[in-house]
């Protein structure tokens, strides 16, 4: 053991010790503050959803969100600049095995369905934009996986974001001449419950839905190719 | 419904969760400091991520309560704090974009110099960008000694 091993058990027991002090502090079973209860019980009313968390993430941090799109943005920018380019003359992976080919061509029309059925009812059910954006992009990686030599795309990958992240800018920028506040609900609650209620969310999560899942696909096959050209 | 929880058994779940977010945030932390290859910290840094993951969500945690979700006409009965729910949403995208990015720079770093090692990268390193290494650390010459050096270099 050497000394930098040492010196790292030490901080790391003086670590444990920090947290469950701090986590002996917490107040148990307890709001911590009362934000939460009274978002729980406004957001039906006021947003329209009956998915609270949804409420929360585009409407009431909605600026949050739009960040953290912005910072998913830069990291899908800095790996497209870190692995470059594929040349498509070196070659490529073997075809994958008949079960993950079949599979991959059966698949693709259910996890579409699914992905987008997950987007739409975000305002509704548990799920959302980033999720199901997560299983579009699954949706168009698996082909790649079974057939590494079919190409993706990715003009219209990053065509698909840009004009997604633009319209989520764009709802705020509405909502922000329209009632004062940037990405403030539009369009009133309508029923609470329905597919079409709770204003301009279900746009919103499309926007993050369709820009989460050209994101990740993109970056998954920007790995899959710095693989493949080796 | 399913039946109600006594004070008991709410205090079991808290202190099994935060055991669990101290364990892997520790976890998480040993990894990252005490091996040397470039994969294995970064497993270490999602694993701390999990690990504050659970604490916010346990954070949010009410005895009795359900998820944050109106069911129809239901009198909405105790339900679980929403915003960590949120903030722990937030955190994974993010935490999957900061993964992405440091494992593309790992296979940048390994196609230029051919190991992960962290100790083998820093001798590379020194060699490339002639520096000298103080205990694995890849530094630039003190002022007085590249003084000396650039005196020996024009008295020969």
């Amino acid at each position: 053991m050497n000394l930098r091993e040492i010196s790292g058990l030490i901080f790391i027991i003086g670590l444990g010790f920090l947290l469950g002090a701090v986590f002996k502090c917490l107040p148990y079973g307890e709001p911590i503050t009362g934000v939460g209860q009274t978002i729980t019980a406004l957001a039906p009313i006021e947003v329209g959803t009956t998915n609270i968390v949804a409420s929360v993430l585009l409407a009431y941090r909605g600026l949050d969100t739009l960040g953290e799109l912005t910072v998913l943005f830069v990291a899908a920018t800095a790996i497209g600049m870190v692995l470059g380019q594929r040349d498509p003359e070196i070659s490529s992976q073997p075809e994958a095995g008949f079960i993950l080919k079949t599979a991959a061509n059966i698949l693709f029309p259910f996890l579409i369905i699914l992905g987008a059925y997950i987007i739409l009812h975000g305002h509704l059910t548990p799920g959302g934009g980033f999720q199901g954006g997560a299983i579009l992009a699954a949706a168009f990686f698996i082909p790649i996986l079974a057939t590494p030599a079919s190409p993706f795309n990715h003009h219209i990958s990053s065509l698909i974001e840009g004009f997604a992240g633009v319209a989520f800018i764009i709802i705020g920028l509405l909502a922000l001449f329209g009632k004062g506040y940037f990405l403030a609900p539009l369009f009133g609650t309508g029923e609470v419950g329905h597919l079409f209620s709770a204003g301009s969310l279900p746009l919103l999560y499309l926007a993050v839905g369709l820009k989460v899942g050209a994101e990740l696909a993109g970056l998954l096959a920007r790995l899959q190719e710095t693989e493949a050209s080796d | 419904m399913e039946s109600i929880m006594t004070i008991e058994e709410t205090g079991w779940i808290y202190i099994l969760s935060y055991c669990g977010a101290i364990g892997l945030i520790l976890i998480g932390t040993v990894a990252m400091v005490i091996y040397h290859h470039l994969i294995r910290i970064i497993l270490g840094l999602i694993l701390l991520e999990a690990g504050v993951n659970l604490f916010l969500i346990t954070v949010g945690y009410r005895a009795n309560a359900v998820a944050p979700i109106l069911m129809g006409d239901q009198v909405p009965v105790a339900m679980v704090d929403p915003i960590p729910q949120a903030l722990v949403l937030t955190a994974i995208v993010i935490g999957v974009g900061v993964q992405a990015l440091a494992l593309a720079l790992v296979i940048k770093t390994y196609k230029a110099y051919g190991t992960l090692d962290t100790k083998e990268l820093a001798e590379k390193i020194a060699q490339e960008s002639g520096t000298h290494l103080i205990d694995g650390i890849p530094v630039s010459l003190p002022a007085p000694a590249l003084v000396r050096q650039i005196a020996e270099e024009k008295t020969p």
